[in-house]
């Protein structure tokens, strides 16, 4: 089962690619945009075909090594 | 006194710290990051480089390979650990040293010598150095020290800062701070100071004709210290 999770920084962490990415977009045109905030997303395949223990699984890898919980958040975003 | 100097794939300061170590009088070994056994050591070295391609994030797939157990056991019985630059990297995302280290706030690659201002002699790594102010030499593209407000209130509390950025008379203003570190952190260390993880390169000091004498104040200094 395929799992996807999306990593993102917290609020309070200063995002400098996603202020950079922000002011390009400004400067192509796009304009009316508050923020930008740049993060890391995975599909990760795992031999579980329980959504529920799967979801778990990928969520015990977030906690100890796809996110660093000090300036990070992770989401499950879809089970496929 | 036996020092030892672990090599990940990807480090490349591993050598220069070899040389810095062995110049001063300790008798270094290398070990490879996929060792189950750490050799006895007074000092493990976590050396520079960008272990893993800095992967995902910078130190996070050393921070989980084979050796590290053995090292997380030497530093929580009291054994001197030390990580410089991505060693540093590599000690947060063990969680030894509180904090983490995000992307420099310019978003450039800074490779150039600082001035850091120890704030703690309290330890082995700092007692008995007769000046504050050194010079060392930087380069990192993740230097970026963070922690939250509890983790900073708790650095604060245990007086955890080993070193902060500053000028050459020790003024330790933002302006000084090349890379946004938070309050100006260079290098911190754990609650019982066995632990020290530092951004700048006291290896890369240790010729006077070809860099500065800092970091052999350094070395000479943590040698006598521990023996």
């Amino acid at each position: 089962m395929k799992i996807s999770a999306i990593i993102t920084l917290k609020k309070d962490v200063l995002d400098p690619q996603g202020k950079v990415i922000h002011q390009a977009l400004d400067g192509m045109g796009f304009k009316g945009i508050d923020e930008v905030r740049q993060g890391k997303y995975f599909e990760i395949n795992v031999k579980e075909n329980d959504p529920t223990k799967a979801k778990e699984i990928v969520e015990d890898m977030c906690k100890k090594l796809l996110a660093n919980l000090v300036i990070e958040d992770y989401k499950i975003i879809g089970t496929q | 006194m036996k020092s030892s100097v672990i090599t990940f794939p990807g480090s490349n300061c591993d050598r220069d710290m070899d040389v810095a170590l062995k110049k001063f009088g300790f008798k270094n070994k290398m070990v490879w990051h996929d060792d189950n056994e750490l050799p006895r050591s007074d000092l493990v070295v976590l050396p520079g480089g960008f272990s893993y391609g800095d992967y995902l994030r910078c130190g996070s797939m050393a921070a989980k390979s084979k050796i590290m157990q053995s090292i997380i056991n030497f530093a929580k019985s009291g054994g001197l650990v030390m990580g410089i630059c991505n060693g540093f990297q590599i000690l947060v995302e063990t969680g030894l040293v509180p904090g983490v280290l995000l992307r420099n706030k310019y978003l450039e690659f800074i490779c150039k010598n600082v001035f850091v201002k120890v704030n703690n002699k309290d330890n082995q790594y700092f007692k008995n150095l007769d000046k504050d102010v050194f010079e060392f030499h930087i380069a990192h593209n993740e230097g970026n020290y963070f922690c939250t407000n509890d983790q900073l209130k708790e650095i604060q509390d245990n007086n955890q800062v080993a070193i902060y950025y500053c000028n050459n008379d020790g003024n330790t203003d933002e302006k000084f701070n090349p890379n946004g570190s938070l309050n100006n952190i260079a290098g911190i260390f754990n609650k019982e100071k066995n632990i020290l993880g530092m951004m700048p390169h006291p290896e890369r000091m240790i010729d006077k004709s070809l860099s500065g004498e800092d970091g052999s104040f350094f070395f000479k200094n943590l040698l006598n210290n521990i023996k």
